[in-house]
């Protein structure tokens, strides 16, 4: 702590750099924003759009929209601005949560197994296990196992949400494992590796500053396909009745649940959709913006 | 090859008609092609090897039952004289044998002649104990099944059989041809890929290609009875995807000609007809959408003995008065506006056809009233507690909802969920996969049989007209519990002695008004006591292009069960 | 090289065999049941009648070596005794992997729907290839200019906007509205000359529309983000300072370092071309291998899933090798011996 305040007086810290250069990243500015936007309208919305999501209004189903729905009803007439903003808090929180234990165990994976050529046989194969096991009947059996043990331990709806991240962080890591390794095969053999090895830098310090740093831009990309994925897997196993109950509103499930009324209630999918999109494109472009930030050669400039 | 086939049946055909029925009728194949979409694929054409409806309905335009129902429900005789009765001395006066004779010069596909041995045959090849046959219950209780001559067959039970139509009757007991199964009796049935995709039949098609779990594609049965018929000279079979969008490709972009079972938002399905293409068609069997109501605990604090009577009455459904109030409490006729427009009926009766069989004691259900059923919790005793829910003695009535996944079944449950809570009644909702919900799994805690719910909500019907064995379902031995493997169809646990007693009566009982009155009785105990709460008497939905005509939809046999009389307006 | 492929190969025989009995204790473990999707008429009873007679009153481990036989003996007699026309055995009585909803043998309905598959899924997993290589380039080497602005756009929504969406956005469309295109994949249509071929590419269009834009936007990112990572390096400017041209600078050396992760996801690809699409293939009623997988998963038919799952995993297995051997090609520095 001394350590860092006594160098941040002497140089700026690296992280006012890399927020200096963040900064610099227009894309990125614009995807903070938005993406801040998007959680605060879904964190503050419900205070000012006080209509609860799961209320049921049939005299008003499949309405357009108008001044007390701004984004019209569903077929059971629940106003979908309300639901909007009610799903996406779960689909942000599964999104973000699913992804970062996905990176989390992809790049743990990948970066061990890429480094240590011992561990290298193991993990891969248990990769190809993984990547092999049919995804359905895995929840199916997760599922048995394990929601009446989470619904006691945390309630109905917390023990859902966490099987739900546990189970989609689980089943998605593989393809991120494998592009980590495979950049890791090719890094540890170039010169800046091999010249840090040679003067006796231990394993766990290579692996951090020179390593890691590396292999940024890959997760980054899988970062933002990996919360895109996540938010629509969690929708496949609402339908399934293998997720949330279904009166509980998620962005994929509002999308799915509205494809059918596409002709008859437009708004129904454009609102979710739009809010999907959004939402990956905005973390994608602060992702850009951060892998830049970070990237010394391009601070530098 | 196939084209000289067909036009050499094409021909005999014009011959044949030009001599015996001027213009009265098109000739056999002159409405060139059909397009039918199922949108659960078929799997195999043996309905002796598969119970599912799309494999029953696509072998039944292949092979054909001695007699069939006709879109009212009553029994016709389709490859027989006449249906035996007790009065054409067809059925013996002691309920014990039936005899059926079969019509002169009904040929199979293949040229043979139908024969008495034929019908013999399918009944050994389905009560052969190895070979899994899942149509085993039309043959329950068979002494002996013997040809008495090439062309009479008779049927002797082992006990009274008042309605003795099980063997041979509806879609799912068709005749198979012996010559060609007889090398697949019980083990090795399976193993009969060939015949099992293309079985022989007396019916208006046969099979000219089947690709499994996705389309088959049939040309007119050149020996079919009826020289002029079908009309159309070949049919494809399409299955896969979803309903929605099997509905689209009749009454949107007309790709299809008929599409069965679309259970869709009525709104949406309304919308699609709305493009002119087509029509929606629907009829009504047996098929309630019914609450089930536990009368054991389902608490997991229990362990083995959870959802069993030795577990000890339900902590609150135990109530009559909460069972009655969440019946009154639901609004029957928006669930139908909601969820299945035209396929659907409010409905107060587990039983609610044929008209001889349906209750009209229990129609005031139909309206729904939140105050009387918020009255009887109060005088019961339940009181809204602070958080909103009603309570007695410490015991919350907070519902654990569960069904199988299906977005029907879904709104209905979002929908009763809110009445309930207007009168004070928590409900936390759950939909199962149904392969998992139906599958009846040992191992699995979410089966409808288990039933570690409070309340659970599907569907279910008889097939023919005489619901003797389903009224039975509901007997005390019927319980599912661990003795017995879960296996029984009493879900809500009822035991009555006196309806137990009343069933008893029925099965000694042969005339068709004192059926009907039993059976009343019966419904109307199951209601009374409120271990069932019925919500719509369902139909089935289909759809077909406005060009197809001939079609009389039917919810008592295979719905295209008719299709040698279907055509195409010109 | 070679050593370390046929090392690789031998310890792929126990790996695949350990995979094979997981995906079985897992389908068997799973608690639906081949009677779960039977008409309610059926009573108990007969149920598990049906259930023995399929073979499940026997214990899970005699039946995973049924399995192991079936597959690793009967079946590649049975190919043995087509291709030579011969009989081994007793040939007659001999069991193939039989699935429980068709009764009819696997590998014959795994045959049966290639055609399909390789058709639309493989079809878009080239065309993904072939737009996203470029448009990943192009966007790297002008990186935030409105051409990489506007891939990175519809890249993104390609990839946020779920098939089961745009397929039904696309049949409203382009089939409902405009009637341009079928929405209903005929199966059984054969490509015999000009016209039957502008019929295939006609029902063909739309599934490999949906998936090509998916799977492209997927590929796209990696390509574009590996290339930026590459032109950054001291090499590249070494290339440059020695006067080599723009283009073999950026298409011989930068592409080829910046393959390493587009292999990899490109090896993780190919196997999923055999596992099909489902959601695409149910939208259009393709019934390829996707459709069988989750009708036999639906049906909990084990044989079926236990038979395609393994086939998926020998060639998952198979294309992380290939893309290993592929790396130490791209980047000689990588050594596995």
């Amino acid at each position: 702590m001394t350590k860092s305040s006594t160098a941040s007086q002497k140089h700026r810290s690296l992280w006012s750099d890399v927020w200096a250069q963040y900064r610099t990243h227009k894309g990125a500015l614009i995807g903070t924003v938005v993406f801040s936007s998007i959680v605060l309208a879904v964190a503050l919305g419900p205070f000012i759009h006080t209509i609860d999501p799961t209320l049921l209004d049939i005299r008003a189903k499949n309405q357009g929209p108008s001044f007390l729905h701004p984004m019209g009803t569903d077929q059971l007439g629940r106003d979908t601005l309300a639901q909007v903003m009610a799903g996406g808090r779960v689909s942000l929180a599964v999104g973000v949560t699913a992804m970062l234990l996905s990176m989390l165990v992809g790049t743990a994976v990948g970066v061990l197994a890429g480094y240590f050529k011992r561990l290298d046989g193991l993990l891969m194969r248990l990769t190809d296990l993984f990547l092999a096991l049919p995804l359905l009947p895995l929840l199916l059996v997760v599922i048995m196992l394990f929601r009446d043990t989470l619904r006691g331990m945390f309630g109905p709806e917390m023990g859902i949400f966490l099987l739900i991240v546990f189970v989609i962080g689980i089943t998605s890591w593989m393809q991120t494992a494998r592009i980590v390794r495979g950049d890791v095969l090719s890094l540890k053999e170039r010169e800046f590796v091999l010249a840090a090895r040679s003067i006796g830098t231990p394993d766990r310090r290579i692996v951090r500053r020179h390593v890691l740093p590396n292999v940024m831009s890959p997760i980054m990309v899988s970062a933002t396909l990996g919360i895109a994925s996540a938010i629509i897997t969690e929708s496949a196993l609402s339908f399934l009745g293998l997720g949330f109950p279904s009166d509980f509103p998620t962005w994929g499930r509002l999308l799915y649940d509205g494809t059918n009324f596409m002709t008859l209630s437009p708004s129904r999918v454009l609102w979710p959709g739009l809010a999907i999109s959004l939402t990956v494109l905005s973390v994608n472009y602060m992702g850009d913006g951060l892998r830049d930030a970070l990237d010394p050669r391009i601070r530098g400039r | 090859m196939k084209k000289t086939y067909l036009y050499s049946a094409l021909s005999a055909a014009t011959l044949a008609a030009s001599a015996f029925s001027p213009a009265a009728f098109a000739e056999r194949g002159a409405d060139g092609h059909l397009n039918i979409i199922y949108w659960q694929a078929v799997s195999i054409l043996n309905p002796y090897l598969s119970g599912g409806t799309k494999d029953i309905e696509a072998s039944s335009l292949i092979v054909e039952p001695l007699g069939r129902y006709d879109e009212e429900g009553n029994l016709q005789p389709w490859l027989v004289d006449e249906i035996p009765t007790v009065a054409n001395g067809g059925v013996s006066e002691d309920f014990k044998s039936i005899t059926w004779k079969i019509t002169e010069g009904i040929k199979w596909s293949d040229g043979t002649d139908f024969t008495a041995d034929d019908v013999v045959f399918t009944a050994n090849y389905c009560m052969d104990p190895t070979g899994g046959c899942q149509q085993l219950e039309k043959f329950s209780d068979i002494e002996s099944i013997e040809a008495i001559d090439a062309l009479t067959v008779k049927i002797t039970f082992t006990v009274a059989k008042p309605s003795p139509y099980g063997p041979f009757t509806g879609g799912e007991s068709p005749v198979l041809q012996k010559a060609q199964f007889a090398d697949c009796m019980g083990a090795k049935a399976p193993g009969c890929t060939e015949q099992n995709f293309g079985p022989h039949g007396t019916g208006p098609f046969t099979v000219s290609s089947f690709r499994a779990n996705d389309v088959v594609t049939m040309e007119a049965n050149t020996h079919y009875r009826d020289e002029n018929k079908p009309a159309f000279a070949s049919l494809t079979f399409k299955g896969g995807g979803d309903a929605a969008s099997a509905a689209r490709a009749v009454l949107e972009t007309g790709e299809f000609d008929y599409a069965w079972n679309l259970q869709i938002d009525p709104t949406v399905l309304s919308q699609m007809e709305s493009a002119g293409k087509g029509k929606v068609v629907s009829s009504y069997g047996t098929s309630v959408e019914r609450l089930m109501v536990n009368a054991t605990n389902p608490d997991p604090a229990l362990g083995e003995l959870r959802g069993t009577v030795e577990g000890g009455p339900h902590p609150y459904l135990s109530d009559p008065a909460v069972r009655k109030a969440l019946s009154l409490a639901i609004d029957r006729a928006t669930i139908v506006e909601i969820g299945y427009g035209s396929g659907g009926q409010a409905t107060c009766n587990v039983l609610p056809a044929p008209t001889v069989y349906a209750s009209t004691a229990n129609d005031d259900c139909l309206v729904q009233d939140v105050a009387q059923a918020k009255a009887l919790l109060d005088e019961a005793g339940w009181v809204v507690g602070s958080d909103g829910v009603r309570a007695k003695d410490g015991v919350r009535i907070s519902i654990l909802f569960q069904t199988s996944t299906n977005a029907v079944r879904q709104d209905t449950q979002a929908l009763i969920k809110q009445w309930w809570k207007d009168i004070g009644v928590e409900t936390e909702l759950r939909n199962i996969d149904g392969a998992v919900f139906f599958g009846g799994d040992q191992s699995s805690p979410d089966t409808f049989q288990k039933f570690f719910a409070d309340i659970e909500m599907y569907t279910n019907n008889f097939n023919g007209t005489d619901p003797e064995t389903y009224m039975g379902n509901w007997a005390c031995d019927k319980i599912p519990s661990p003795a017995n493997n879960w296996l029984g169809g009493n879900m809500p646990r009822y035991c009555n002695p006196e309806y137990d007693a009343l069933l008893a009566k029925m099965a000694k009982t042969s005339a068709i008004e004192e059926r009907g009155e039993i059976a009343k009785q019966l419904n109307d105990f199951l209601m009374r006591d409120g271990a069932i709460i019925p919500l719509v008497h369902r139909g089935r939905v289909s759809a077909h292009a406005n060009s197809l005509m001939g079609i009389k939809h039917n919810a008592w046999d295979s719905e295209i069960w008719n299709a040698a009389d279907w055509t195409r307006a010109k | 090289m070679f050593t370390y492929t046929l090392r690789r190969t031998l310890i792929a025989i126990p790996t695949l065999l350990a995979i094979s009995f997981i995906i079985f204790a897992l389908l068997d473990l799973a608690p639906n049941d081949p009677t779960g999707n039977l008409p309610m008429t059926i009573p108990p009873e007969v149920r598990e009648k049906i259930r023995i007679s399929l073979g499940l009153g026997e214990p899970m481990h005699v039946r995973y070596v049924l399995w192991l036989k079936q597959f690793f003996i009967n079946e590649p007699l049975n190919i043995i005794e087509q291709w030579f026309g011969t009989t081994i055995g007793d040939s007659e009585n001999r069991l193939r992997v039989q699935s429980w909803s068709t009764r009819s043998p696997v590998v014959d309905l795994i045959v049966e729907r290639m055609p399909q598959t390789l058709w639309v899924v493989g079809m878009s997993y080239v065309l993904g290839i072939l737009i996203a290589v470029p448009i990943g380039v192009i966007s790297a080497y002008k990186q935030y200019s409105w051409f990489d602005q506007i891939g990175t756009f519809v890249s993104m929504i390609g990839f946020s906007v779920p098939t089961f969406f745009t397929g039904v956005l696309l049949i409203i469309v382009f089939s409902v509205k405009l009637q341009w295109f079928p929405s209903i994949y005929d199966t059984n249509h054969r490509v015999t000359d000009w016209a039957s071929l502008g019929f295939q590419i006609k029902q063909m269009f739309l599934p490999v529309l949906v998936l090509a834009l998916y799977n492209a936007a997927q590929l796209t990112r990696f390509m574009r983000a590996s290339m930026l990572d590459n032109l950054g390096q001291d090499y590249v400017r070494t290339a440059r300072a020695k006067g080599m041209s723009e283009k073999i600078v950026l298409l011989v050396h930068v592409l080829r370092n910046s393959l390493i992760p587009v292999v990899t996801v490109i090896a993780l690809s190919i196997p999923q071309v055999f596992s099909g699409a489902i959601i695409t293939e149910q939208i259009f009623r393709v019934n390829g291998l996707g459709q069988l997988l989750i009708i036999g998963i639906q049906g909990a038919d084990i044989p079926l899933v236990q038979t395609l799952t393994f086939i998926f995993a020998v060639l998952i297995v198979f294309f992380n090798l290939i893309a290993d051997i592929l790396y130490g090609i791209l980047d000689p520095r990588i050594r596995y011996d």
